[in-house]
């Protein structure tokens, strides 16, 4: 059977994910994709009838299990100096990033 | 016996009565670690350090100060007659997929190794209040990504505490091995796919997957969203119910955590289990594997030696009273895993892009020309494979193209995964079962190195244990006996939806039925002196 995921389907996947990939991780991670693939054609050989649909989680959210929704209510962070020390870089409570990239309208 | 072999349960008891203080628990399990864990894990290894081969290895981050801190404070509330929870002065675990305020948490990823928790995720804070004494975060497969811990970025990674060139099964490798090593009487782990009952059948622990939305979710790192369940390991059943009783119940913080009363898990263990309904299902005695030539997909025998122990732990509950039921069908059971394929890497990649080197984290230190090339170097240098392939995968299956092929249809064959255990269990159906007692493993432990790299075997070794988690119901492993090379070998009970008191009651007849065998004796090498 022929590759599924190509060399240019491949690259296209690592751009949508965001990924910058050495030459031997590329070829690794494109054999085992067209690997799990085999697995899930299996999938394929279900009868599936209109009436199933899909399932999103398998325990259902009845009413008696499913917590009211709660008020939409602000709550002040105790300690947001904790969260901002975790960041690459900040300034003056702002997180710092390299240009982003952006095309001026006419 | 050693303070730090004994039961959750025992120590409570045993603490409270002042017999013996929370501290001298806590020192006895240090003590403990540092016979048999070796050096922690950490990114600056690259490999596994074969000078410390026969260690465990179950550590990322202990915390031993905040731990003494915890112990003195549960013996001066004893000594002042003070009311405390209902796990005073037990050491526990938790697997480092939790936050813990003040802690690392680091997913076992190079991408949050500085990262450092600035609030707790809910089943690890209720573990605190109730009086447990917080020995460290324990090591998994990198964002719990493996079944065997080998992907770890934090090396050494775990090891089998019965053989310790054996893996110790994934994800909660970590918190299984340090279980059962003596290293804390309870841990804290996570099962999407069987990621606490498979390293607890290997490592020959007690693991129990709840009910999905029985335990919060908040402050967990996500996986599958839809399929992860925070859950306890625990050295028997009723330390798992004393656990249990402590993390589960709802949680504003968390709106998928179900908002139901929690069951009396430890007061209802012993009682009679005549008449329950227990099946037996051929589905669940036969395994998939890629043929390693070709990859194409075959059916085979369990190994004997399993099915065999399987049996004879349905033999010892219909002993206790148990109703057995053959031949209960399972049909869908082997499309668990290529439907998992899909619905959990479409998950993994969603949960996945928050991680960008922007908020916390890793962020590359190269020169970069704009914020898409710090994306793309950030993640493609502190993720490792594990995570890239999920991504990559999620990003092909739900791609608008081929989500109607793939993702689809994946949660729809899911619906027919639920629907057999809805029929199993309707109440005014033809089986009317309690629970379903399956093998929870294809194979016992393999040896290191063996499986990891090829992603679609490894996938496979979760394939006992993985409907659950499509279908949401709750399922407990335990040990029941050990293979020809002495590695534990674990069976599970399956139940309906909120049915977790059932099964750690089955469970608990199961210890009582076999209290007395031989194989309960043993203990792992480095328990030995």
């Amino acid at each position: 059977m022929s590759e599924e995921i190509t060399p240019e389907i491949f690259e296209h996947l690592v751009h949508l994910a965001a990924l910058e990939l050495n030459e031997d991780e590329a070829q690794y991670l494109r054999r085992q994709l067209n690997n799990q693939l085999k697995a899930i054609h299996e999938l394929e050989a279900i009868p599936l009838s209109d009436d199933i649909k899909i399932t999103s989680h398998g325990v259902p959210y009845s009413p008696l299990i499913t917590p009211p929704i709660r008020d939409d209510a602000w709550l002040p962070n105790p300690a947001p100096e904790d969260i901002l020390t975790q960041a690459p870089e900040t300034d003056d409570n702002y997180f710092i990033v390299p240009d982003i990239p952006h095309t001026d309208l006419d | 016996m050693e303070l730090y072999e004994l039961t959750a349960h025992n120590l409570v008891e045993m603490i409270r009565r002042r017999e013996i203080s929370a501290m001298e628990v806590l020192e006895s399990t240090l003590q403990r670690i540092s016979q048999v864990d070796g050096i922690p894990g950490t990114v600056q290894q690259d490999e596994n350090t074969d000078s410390q081969a026969n260690r465990v290895h179950a550590f990322i981050t202990q915390t031993t100060e905040r731990a003494r801190h915890q112990a003195e404070t549960i013996d001066r509330a004893i000594a002042a007659g003070e009311v405390v929870g209902p796990l005073a002065g037990v050491p526990f675990t938790v697997k480092d997929i939790f936050c813990v305020k003040g802690t690392p948490s680091t997913a076992a990823s190079r991408i949050l190794a500085n990262f450092t928790s600035p609030y707790s995720a809910t089943p690890a804070e209720r573990l605190e209040a109730a009086g447990g004494i917080l020995l460290g975060k324990v090591n998994l497969d990198e964002f719990t990504y493996g079944s065997s811990n080998e992907s770890s970025a934090f090396k050494p990674f775990p090891r089998n505490p019965w053989n310790t060139h054996r893996v110790t099964g994934g994800s909660s490798g970590g918190s299984a091995a340090a279980v059962a090593a003596g290293e804390g009487a309870l841990s804290l782990g996570t099962d999407t796919a069987g990621s606490i009952r498979q390293p607890a059948a290997f490592c020959g622990v007690v693991g129990m997957k709840p009910t999905y939305g029985r335990v919060s979710r908040y402050g967990l790192i996500a996986f599958g969203s839809s399929l992860d369940c925070p859950g306890p390991l625990a050295r028997n059943v009723t330390d798992a119910a004393l656990m249990l009783q402590v993390i589960a119940g709802a949680d504003p913080r968390d709106a998928t955590a179900a908002n139901l009363p929690v069951d009396h898990y430890v007061s209802t263990l012993e009682n009679s289990i005549r008449g329950m309904r227990i099946g037996i299902s051929p589905d669940y005695f036969r395994i998939t594997y890629p043929d390693p030539e070709t990859g194409e997909l075959r059916q085979e025998p369990l190994l004997p030696e399993i099915e065999a122990a399987a049996l004879r732990a349905a033999g010892r509950l219909a002993e206790m009273g148990a109703d057995m039921v053959d031949d209960i069908p399972m049909p869908h059971t082997r499309y668990g895993i290529p439907a998992y394929f899909v619905i959990s890497r479409v998950e993994a990649a969603s949960n996945l892009h928050r991680f960008d080197g922007v908020k916390y984290g890793y962020r590359t230190p190269d020169a970069v020309e704009d914020l898409h090339e710090m994306y793309r170097k950030t993640r493609g240098q502190a993720f490792g494979v594990q995570p890239k392939l999920r991504i990559l995968m999620g990003m092909y299956v739900s791609a608008a193209q081929y989500s109607e092929q793939y993702y689809n249809r994946a949660l729809r064959v899911r619906t027919l995964i639920r629907r057999d255990f809805d029929e199993i269990f309707d109440p005014y159906g033809k089986y009317r079962l309690d629970a379903l007692l399956a093998p929870t493993t294809p194979t016992t432990a393999f040896p290191i190195g063996d499986v990891y790299g090829d992603s679609v075997l490894m996938q496979y070794a979760d394939q006992l244990t993985v409907p659950t988690n499509h279908a949401g119901v709750p399922a407990i492993s335990m040990p029941c006996g050990f293979d020809k090379d002495g590695l534990p070998i674990g069976f599970q009970l399956i139940g309906p939806d909120f049915s977790e008191a059932n099964l750690l009651r089955l469970g608990r007849a199961y210890e009582i039925a076999t209290d007395d065998d031989e194989w309960r004796k043993l203990k792992p090498n480095c328990i030995n002196k």
